[in-house]
């Protein structure tokens, strides 16, 4: 039974989108990137439940 | 902007000339450009015994095709001007959206899922056929005096009129009005005139905006690909128009050169790899840079911005000439109920709160969805590519991808209001347009919106208690009387109970609302809503 919500949860979609695209703007390649892992470790520690994190690390590598 | 490639301009208009060259007349209003939005505000003016001159410096419309897109607000409006249906059968109606990603469709939406109105989510009509439509109008009021081949060339401001010198082929004439409205466009001639900063966004990434002639069965959808194999990576816009006309937007990038990407030979290449081995002509082909920007004040004096001399924004989301619409009605109203004294010193303030309420949310959709289509960076078009990746397995992602919001009527969060003391469910808003429905009434089965005048109304759901009047100069309508809701699709949007009460402006935007008729209240909202308090 998978656990991870995909469904659309913010209310502005539109809006959760501009603050990670503000959040690198001006940004390298390299330095988005760095701001993503961190983003990636603190979102996974605020979410607490390795049943979670596994599927959506799998969902991340499925989707190209 | 450039414009290079020539269209035909397609109605011709002469130049006469007005008693008014040989005098220094003053007249109530004057409208500076007679495009969609100078020509709604005209003819919305006259439609509320308001004598307006209208002047533009050209003799004729149809050059290229420009706007395309008209959405259901607009339509509302323009059938209260006397033209909707009319358009409404000449123009394309569609309601689906569909997005691509490469050449495989990852999203669709619905503009108009629910049932009930009568005006469609969209027609798409070339600019000038909307603009002939607006003329034709515009000349069977008598309160309408248009004037071609007029020229704003200063503007002379005072505290309660502006003069005005105007050039004409029998040479320049001074024109004084108690108010100017500046509908000159996105080069603005008044704006120029009055030395106002126009400040804001420019984006890099150059566009292709072709619109050609081609038999062709493909969907009445707005149908929008990022990187289609056919576009090298880039996105591209594909809309319907009426008279086997197709508009086609390609996003070229930064560096694209303009003289050479116009050539006809090369624009045809790059439309022959979308679009096969099928047959089509070119009919108006431009490239254009974004722009959302907008003016700091709507209101100088006497000197009132609309459209886009007072904004402008990208066109992804057709939230351009539908704003420009949306200010014209916003504005005639209470521009009519001050040159009759009826309205407070707050109204014209309102129309600058309000519209620049709606200029904003339309420059923040419309740079959304450009920083979107055309990322600023490779670290932005990263994100923007994963979003698309996880498209197809994530709902989450799919709400994300962002070709242009479609323009919907603003929810005027005013002054203009009185907070509501009940609560409301429905689809109906305080500050937005009455949602419409179908209704039956004296002329047989009809649309709310339609059965609405052009006045302040009450709308009052039947309770079993007697019949109370509307202070004056309100009109009343009794829904379950002479007026009813057959399938009580009315009730549902206001979420009305026996005995509730809704006060609509003269725009049908919804400006009160109440469990119960209370006549003091009824008044005490309507000066509200005049700017009277």
């Amino acid at each position: 039974m998978p656990k991870l919500i995909t469904a659309s949860q913010f209310a502005d979609p539109d809006a959760a989108y501009v603050a990670l695209v503000e959040a690198r703007r001006g940004l390298s390649v390299e330095a988005a990137a760095a701001l993503d892992t961190k983003l990636a470790l603190i979102l996974a520690n605020h979410i607490g439940d390795i049943d979670v994190l596994k599927e959506a690390i799998a969902l991340a590598k499925d989707a190209n | 902007m450039t414009n290079a490639a020539g269209h035909k301009s397609i109605y011709h208009y002469s130049y006469r000339r007005s008693a008014d060259q040989d005098t220094v007349a003053r007249r109530p209003v004057i409208i500076v450009g007679a495009g969609p939005v100078g020509l709604a505000a005209s003819i919305d003016l006259a439609s509320r015994d308001v004598p307006v001159v209208l002047i533009d410096d050209a003799d004729r419309i149809g050059e290229g095709s420009r706007g395309i897109c008209w959405s259901k607000r607009t339509l509302e409006i323009f059938d209260r001007l006397g033209v909707g249906e009319k358009l409404v059968a000449q123009g394309v109606t569609w309601k689906i959206g569909k997005l691509f990603r490469g050449d495989d469709l990852v999203f669709s939406f619905d503009l108009l899922p629910e049932d009930g109105h009568k005006m469609p989510a969209f027609i798409n009509l070339q600019q000038f056929r909307v603009e002939k439509a607006l003329v034709d109008r515009a000349l069977e009021l008598d309160l309408v005096d248009l004037r071609w081949k007029n020229r704003l060339m200063c503007i002379e401001q005072h505290n309660d009129h502006v003069r005005l010198t105007i050039d004409t082929p029998d040479g320049p004439y001074v024109l004084e009005a108690d108010w100017l409205i500046a509908a000159d466009g996105a080069r603005s001639t008044a704006r120029e005139l009055l030395g106002l900063s126009f400040s804001g966004v420019t984006f890099e990434d150059k566009f292709l905006i072709a619109d050609i002639r081609m038999a062709a069965d493909f969907p009445t959808e707005r149908r929008f690909w990022f990187a289609p194999t056919f576009h090298n990576g880039q996105s591209a816009l594909m809309h319907r128009q009426p008279d086997n006309v197709w508009r086609i937007d390609l996003q070229l990038g930064p560096d694209a050169d303009v003289t050479e990407e116009q050539k006809p030979e090369r624009v045809t290449a790059r439309l022959k790899r979308m679009l096969g081995d099928r047959p089509f002509e070119l009919e108006w082909i431009s490239i254009y840079r974004f722009n959302c920007r907008r003016l700091e004040r709507f209101l100088h004096g006497r000197v009132v911005f609309v459209g886009d001399a007072a904004h402008q924004v990208s066109p992804f989301g057709a939230r351009g000439a539908n704003s420009g619409i949306q200010d014209a009605e916003n504005l005639a109203w209470k521009l009519a109920a001050v040159i009759k004294g009826e309205a407070g010193a707050g109204l014209i303030a309102s129309y600058e709160s309000e519209r620049m309420q709606a200029a904003d949310e339309n420059i923040a959709h419309s740079t959304r969805s450009t920083d979107f289509i055309a990322p600023h960076s490779d670290a932005e078009r990263a994100l923007r590519d994963a979003v698309l990746a996880l498209a197809p397995k994530a709902e989450f992602a799919r709400r994300m991808i962002n070709s242009g919001r479609l323009s919907v009527a603003t929810v005027y969060e005013s002054a203009l209001s009185t907070p509501d003391e009940d609560s409301f469910a429905g689809s109906a808003r305080l500050g937005a347009p009455l949602p419409d429905c179908r209704i039956q009434h004296a002329g047989g089965s009809g649309y709310m919106l339609a059965a609405l005048p052009d006045a302040f109304t009450v709308l009052m759901f039947k309770n079993g208690a007697a019949t109370q009047s509307a202070p004056e100069g309100i009109r009343t309508i009794t829904v379950g009387a002479a007026l009813t809701d057959p399938d009580g699709m009315l009730a549902q949007r206001l979420d009305a109970t026996p005995g509730a009460t809704y006060l609509l402006r003269p725009d049908h935007h919804l400006c009160a609302r109440w469990r119960s008729f209370d006549r003091d209240k009824i008044a005490a909202a309507r000066d509200r809503a005049l700017g009277k308090s």
